[in-house]
């Protein structure tokens, strides 16, 4: 098999803070500004005392990732926001240059980056098509031969000959999708695609990059949805940070992305820095799973109560305020929410929260989970106020199940939970 | 679905360019079709919603025309070497309002196309290039009209030298991608360009010759005169045209030579620009 894609030594260095500094440095003026103390600050740098925005005005996005990918292979890229999966599709569909290091890229690569670049509202759809297809590299000759195809697939026949600004959104987004999906390139890179339109259409479009997968293509997915990178990819890598982590089948992959970033004994530690600006007035400090001995575990047993302890300040008092539990497994589907205040007394009790130090602590009864492992996300909001803090994947546990129901089989069992349920047997007669 | 293509397929290598970078014209004409589809585009929106449409192409040249003949012909009397004022000034707007549709919609083009410039890959030189090509059919609009108001003029052009139109207009053409490239690659950074655009547009039209004629310059500020390459173009014209000024003369090759030297070095720094572009933008 030839490699499709090799990457080595990518790095991709972005001047940080843009969006703080935007302003200041769009602006012809401060340039000159600067041009003109330029003299100023070198002369300080030479005699040491270096002004630091030389050296910190830059970030990595990306990192000394190196992987090679053959041809007809799907490869997932999986990592948190910010990690550098975006940065790393751009440098491949060649629209932003990498800072070090080289690819080689065999063939084509058409990216769904989005979808509907491109259109333009007052054009018909058959226009849009041949205008995003040319925009996406096709030939004209090309477009003519699959254009009954695109038109078939995005199910907007009747009115082909509308502009799209009188689509609907579906509509619009089913054409858009219909483009990209006809390209046939040898490489598709996708980002997050399959988040658009209704669940038939997301149908379809799995289906189609099945369809592109089998064809000897080679695809590059990139998503936040696990079920999906599971179902379509066999293999994946991990960004943390702008480095490649971890590259192995996507099964692992998915496990180690998931437990990634938290400590492995069973607490999650905010860094400060790590926070988002939206959480000035909430600042989450820790989340700790505990077993019935108030010991910080990795693995609890399923037969035993296990406490959720999530500590946080509140840098001014908050009304309404409730901290939530989301409890889901590895592949994203959630088990069950609670929230601190779903109890009627405590909901009264703590209408207004004072600014402090808080501990919201739950006892998860024994008997709830079948052997796996889980995630536990946290929020912190009011209802229909505000959203003061959210992460979804805060910390990852196991759960064992020896003396749990049904273990005499030794047989594994479907299903998240595993419930000690009531039975009885009658003999009738 | 057709099945994969069994053709060898190209392979590209991407790594930091530095440098000069190669101006990688090969790219340019593989997305050919996509310079073609743009200015279509352009045309085909440009006059989307209105209510009198295409008539827009000739009502704006028409009013700028009549507005200049007020002003400068029965106001401030301007020379005109005895031809009509009317043919007189619609000669230099011809090349003048493919210059300025260039000067706006090019210079914005970068930043007015920015989903496309950050999502996908492709000859960012296409964006001004097809600003530019677009205000090629308001020129063959005019230009219709100017044949109009020669007709009606009873004006006879100079048939002798009209051949040369097309070399004039190709000056234009340079001109006004030359000075596209430069402040569409700059507008990506600092939009000050947005704001100076139409006070260079103002200030530009009175440093050329278009509601008057360059023979009021006194002889010795000829020379610094054509180093506005706009000044060559319109005076080009009016020799191709009307058969008025020297034609061809050392003033008309500074004018050509600034206009390459912008043209070369507008490409080579909107390649040396373009790998940043989609960060800046």
């Amino acid at each position: 098999m030839a490699t499709a894609i090799s990457v080595k030594n990518i790095g991709k260095q972005y001047k940080i803070g843009a969006a703080e500094t935007k302003f200041r440095y769009n602006m012809l003026r401060d340039v000159i500004v600067d041009t003109f103390t330029a003299p100023v600050r070198i002369a300080k740098a030479m005699i040491g005392k270096s002004d630091r925005r030389m050296n910190q005005n830059y970030v990595w996005a990306l990192k000394d990732v190196s992987f090679d990918l053959e041809e007809g292979k799907v490869l997932g890229i999986v990592g948190r926001n910010g990690a550098g999966k975006s940065t790393l599709l751009k440098i491949l569909s060649r629209v932003t240059e990498p800072t070090t290091g080289t690819v080689t890229v065999r063939g084509r690569v058409g990216s769904l980056l989005e979808v509907g670049t491109g259109f333009h509202p007052e054009l018909s759809g058959r226009e849009n098509i041949y205008m995003n297809g040319a925009i996406l590299g096709m030939k004209r000759s090309e477009i003519d031969s699959k254009f009954d195809e695109i038109v078939d697939f995005s199910e907007v026949n009747q009115f082909i000959d509308t502009p799209v600004k009188r689509y609907s959104s579906g509509m619009y987004l089913r054409l858009a999708f219909a483009v990209a999906a006809h390209l046939e390139p040898e490489i598709l890179v996708v980002d997050e695609v399959l988040a658009v339109g209704d669940a038939e259409f997301q149908k379809k479009c799995l289906g189609k990059m099945n369809d592109v997968a089998q064809q000897g293509r080679t695809v590059l997915f990139v998503s936040h949805n696990m079920s999906a990178i599971l179902r379509l990819t066999q293999e994946a890598i991990v960004l943390n940070k702008g480095q490649m982590i971890m590259r192995g089948n996507t099964q692992e992959a998915v496990d180690y992305y998931l437990s990634s970033g938290q400590s492995q004994a069973g607490e999650k530690i905010w860094d400060a820095e790590d926070l988002p600006v939206a959480s000035a007035e909430f600042t989450p400090i820790s989340l700790k799973v505990k077993d019935r001995s108030g010991k910080v575990v990795d693995t609890i047993r399923s037969t035993e109560p296990v406490t959720l302890e999530f500590e946080y300040q509140l840098n001014s008092s908050i009304t309404g305020l409730r901290v939530g539990l989301y409890i889901s497994t590895m592949r994203g589907e959630y088990i069950f929410t609670s929230f601190d205040t779903d109890d009627a007394a405590l909901y009264e009790n703590f209408d207004t929260r004072s600014a402090g130090r808080y501990v919201s602590r739950a006892e998860i009864p024994a008997d709830i989970f079948n052997e796996g492992r889980y995630m536990v996300g946290v929020n912190a909001s009011s209802f229909g106020v505000k959203r003061y803090f959210m992460d979804e994947n805060a910390l990852a546990f196991s759960v064992d199940i020896s003396g749990a129901p049904g273990t005499q089989w030794g047989e594994p069992r479907v299903g998240p939970i595993r419930p000690r349920l009531n039975w009885k047997i009658e003999k009738l007669d | 679905m057709t099945e994969l293509k069994k053709h060898e397929p190209t392979t590209v290598y991407i790594k930091p360019t530095k440098g000069l970078s190669s101006l990688n014209l090969r790219d340019l004409w593989v997305y050919r079709e996509l310079v073609f589809f743009m200015v279509w585009r352009d045309i085909k929106v440009k006059y989307k919603q209105t209510l009198l449409g295409m008539a827009w192409a000739v009502i704006q040249p028409v009013m700028t025309m009549l507005v200049f003949t007020f002003l400068f012909d029965r106001v401030a009397k301007l020379p005109t070497e005895g031809i009509p004022y009317p043919i007189f000034a619609f000669t230099a707007l011809l090349p003048w309002g493919l210059f300025v549709t260039a000067l706006n919609q090019g210079s914005r083009s970068l930043v007015a196309h920015n989903n496309m410039v950050t999502k996908i890959y492709f000859p960012r030189l296409i964006l001004p290039m097809s600003s530019v090509f677009a205000g090629l059919v308001d020129f063959a609009i005019a230009f219709v009209i100017l044949v109009g108001l020669m007709f009606y003029y009873q004006f006879v052009p100079a048939w002798n030298l009209i051949w040369t139109l097309p070399l004039f207009l190709l000056l234009a053409i340079i001109t006004a991608l030359g000075v596209a490239l430069w402040l569409s690659a700059i507008n990506v950074q600092y939009r000050d360009v947005n704001q100076a655009l139409p006070f260079l547009t103002q200030f530009w039209l009175f440093a050329t010759p278009v509601a008057y004629s360059a023979s009021v310059i006194s002889e010795q500020w000829q020379i610094l005169y054509s180093l506005n390459p706009m000044a060559g173009v319109v005076n080009g014209f009016r020799w191709a045209l009307l058969g008025t000024g020297n034609g061809p003369d050392i003033t008309l090759w500074v004018s050509v030579g600034i206009s390459i030297l912008i043209f070369i070095s507008g490409l080579f720094y909107f390649r040396s620009m373009e790998k940043t572009f989609a960060d800046t933008i």
